[in-house]
């Protein structure tokens, strides 16, 4: 078996970061689009852990500002869902197409 | 192979560090045996308990004074029909009892049964016992989600709302016992007689005990009255994290007709109730690592030398004795009525059960190995003891009440403490 | 620890997060995607404990998945309609979504591969059972800008997420 390396871990970065593109561009539904985005910043730590092995421990101090973050973020956004979805009844984002109601 | 199994026995660090797989799997499967036979235990004490609480007598027919009613208990849960509602979501409803019966179990990895009788000792050990016991919110949504009827929903968002806001308040009570790790007690700034500075912190749970014994005083007693209110915090807010009374409004069978876990019946039933007693027994194996200290027979500097080690190494084997002893008080006690005789000749033997193993707990090889793991199932107990008094005793909280105690009273409270301890250790 | 067994726990664990990643973004209920979600989540913390980073595994097990997953749920089961599940669930560009997506995945693997000849060899020495400390050293010393600012950032999406998900003040 070849022994693991970094670039294993950072193609599994990659991979998840695809995906979670794929979701935010193809998806009509609110809430998975904002799950493909937590997709794509698991994607970074991962790839930000990788390489605080070879280069210190800074990495993973980012990776832990970015699990912070991205909690910050999905909050304000399913605030924003919750107050949209009482205006319009619908999930869908194709229908946020107007700027006033 | 022989000599792989018994390189361990020699070592001083726990399986997982020591890298033996064989006796990790040993350790773990004694973990499973031994918490369910503590969760059918527990389940026969509250019944009891809380009978002779309410001046009656609980459950006496099964077996003698109701030995063998959970044995029944689980027969019965075991041979009930299995219903699933109608429209309700197959996956998740299977899923959702799995989710809180592994995440209670998985918190065991890391409890510190002595100093090297715990599966592993990680370096993050109390912020993965948090962060594991956390999953389980996650378990109980997906149980009121999956279940397809408004009263499962609203029992099932209301108790994980609870068990949320009330994590919060636990996580200070934790970090502030946290804080004392990194303590020396002596002199300015915490600067040893040697002048090695400030000591470091950790999360490992062993080596929360471990300087709990270097500062020789449990952390209850730290600081007093910190130490103290931390405690305290972190008992009242464990009550609340497992759903018990006098939190247990999302459970409670006159006012939600059972919660979250109303549309299961049998052996689901049965996982729910399995992972919930075993959620009370690892938070309350949180408590005493990190406040009772543990491992350690009490007062282990001030009553030091050999005389007092083995007094209280004859501990164990006396309360077997004891515990035998009250069995035999209720053989005498039986009736002599010729139907009541198998029910005395088996509680004969459960008590001469009990009485063997105190008398096998007092040959000394054994005794010497059995001290930690004693005292800290003790202290465990007395919180099991501690849980079903809450239960019979106090009224329960409304919904808005539970809420507005753990965010507008214990929070400030456990950042109140949180930061009195931080300067105190800093000062003092 | 002991490299016999990371080969495996490394496939292992990449092929589930991968195959949890594609299940979130393809399936029509949006509670099943959340789980997956959690499974991806809970992959990932494994593979950080391989990657010698047991707080990072932790926070990410306790914020994540026990936090803004709980988040997700709840929001999930308030506006969550019957209507969006029986919808057809890709808008009309998925095909070109792809074909982009692609070409950046396959220009992210080929920059990987050309240039990990400069990666160091020798990973870094980081100690397993003093990594909390360290972090705390770095994040209490270098990084204490940062921290305090993340702090109130929380403070900032807190009140903004009340302000928005309230009804009429």
């Amino acid at each position: 078996m070849v022994p693991i390396t970094t670039f294993h871990y950072l193609v599994t970065a990659a991979a998840l970061f695809v995906l979670g593109i794929i979701g935010v561009l193809t998806r009509r539904n609110v809430v998975i689009i904002l799950m493909s985005i937590e997709l794509i910043l698991n994607a970074v730590n991962l790839n930000l852990v990788a390489f605080s092995r070879l280069y210190g421990l800074h990495g993973q101090v980012f990776a832990i500002f970015v699990i912070t973050d991205a909690a910050a973020e999905a909050a304000v956004g399913l605030g924003i869902l919750i107050a949209f979805f009482r205006n319009k009844e619908t999930v869908n984002v194709d229908e946020v197409d107007l700027l006033k109601w | 192979m022989l000599d792989y199994i018994t390189s361990y026995l020699k070592s001083t660090s726990t399986p997982g560090q020591a890298g033996n797989y064989f006796w990790a799997t040993v350790y773990i499967l004694i973990i499973f045996g031994g918490v369910s036979v503590a969760v059918m235990a527990m389940n026969w004490l509250e019944r009891k308990a809380l009978a002779h609480f309410q001046i009656r007598l609980g459950p006496m027919r099964v077996g003698p004074h109701g030995l063998l009613q959970p044995i029944a208990d689980a027969v019965k849960l075991l041979t009930k029909e299995d219903i699933i509602p109608d429209g309700a979501d197959k996956m998740v409803f299977w899923i959702a009892p799995l989710i809180i019966l592994c995440a209670a179990f998985t918190t065991y990895i890391v409890i510190p049964f002595g100093p090297t009788h715990a599966v592993t000792d990680l370096n993050i050990g109390i912020l993965f016992m948090l962060g594991v016991s956390s999953l389980s919110v996650l378990g109980v949504v997906m149980a009121g989600w999956a279940s397809n009827s408004h009263y499962p929903l609203i029992g099932g968002l209301r108790s994980s709302a609870q068990m949320v806001s009330y994590e919060v308040a636990m996580g200070m009570a934790v970090v502030s016992a946290v804080l004392m790790t990194s303590l020396h007690g002596l002199g300015l700034y915490g600067v040893a007689a040697n002048g090695s500075g400030m000591g470091t912190g950790t999360l490992s749970m062993i080596s929360i005990v471990q300087a709990q014994y270097d500062q020789q005083a449990w952390f209850i007693f730290k600081f007093f009255p910190l130490g103290f209110l931390a405690f305290g915090l972190f008992a009242i807010a464990m009550v609340a994290e497992t759903n018990r009374a006098p939190f247990d409004l999302p459970e409670a069978e006159s006012e939600l007709t059972a919660g979250f876990h109303t549309e299961y019946s049998g052996l689901r039933w049965s996982l729910f109730m399995l992972g919930e007693y075993a959620a009370m027994i690892a938070v309350s194996s949180i408590a005493v690592t990190l406040w009772l200290g543990g491992w350690m027979r009490p007062f282990p500097h001030w009553l030091a030398g050999g005389t007092w080690d083995l007094v209280f190494s004859l501990f164990p084997g006396f309360t077997f004795l004891a515990l035998a002893g009250f069995a035999f008080l209720g053989v005498i006690r039986m009736p002599k009525h010729p139907l009541f005789k198998i029910q005395t000749i088996g509680l004969a033997g459960f008590g001469a059960v009990l009485g063997l193993i105190g008398l096998i707990l007092f040959i000394p090889p054994v005794r010497d190995r059995i001290q930690d793991i004693y005292w800290f199932a003790a202290k465990v107990a007395m919180f099991m003891y501690l849980y079903i008094w809450y239960r019979a005793t106090f009224p329960r909280y409304r919904f808005d009440q539970l809420m507005k105690l753990g965010w507008k009273v214990m929070l400030p409270l456990g950042i109140g403490v949180l930061i009195l301890t931080a300067v105190l250790g800093v000062i003092l | 620890m002991t490299p016999v067994a990371t080969p495996f726990f490394f496939y292992f664990l990449s092929a589930l997060a991968v195959l949890s990643g594609i299940v979130v973004i393809t399936r029509r209920n949006p509670v099943h995607s959340a789980l997956s979600l959690i499974v991806t989540l809970l992959s990932l913390a494994g593979l950080y404990l391989m990657l010698y980073a047991p707080f990072v595994a932790g926070v990410q097990i306790i914020l994540y998945a026990g936090g803004i997953m709980v988040l997700f749920l709840f929001v999930i089961m308030l506006v969550s309609i019957e209507r969006a599940q029986r919808e057809y669930q890709f808008n009309k560009q998925w095909i070109v979504g792809i074909c982009a997506t692609a070409v950046l995945g396959v220009l992210l693997v080929l920059g990987y591969s050309e240039g990990k000849a400069i990666f160091p060899a020798i990973p870094a020495a980081m100690p397993e059972n003093t990594n909390t400390q360290e972090i705390a050293i770095f994040l209490y010393g270098n990084y204490l800008l940062p921290f305090e600012v993340a702090s109130l950032l929380l403070l900032v999406a807190i009140v903004g997420a009340v302000v928005m998900a309230k009804k009429r003040i």
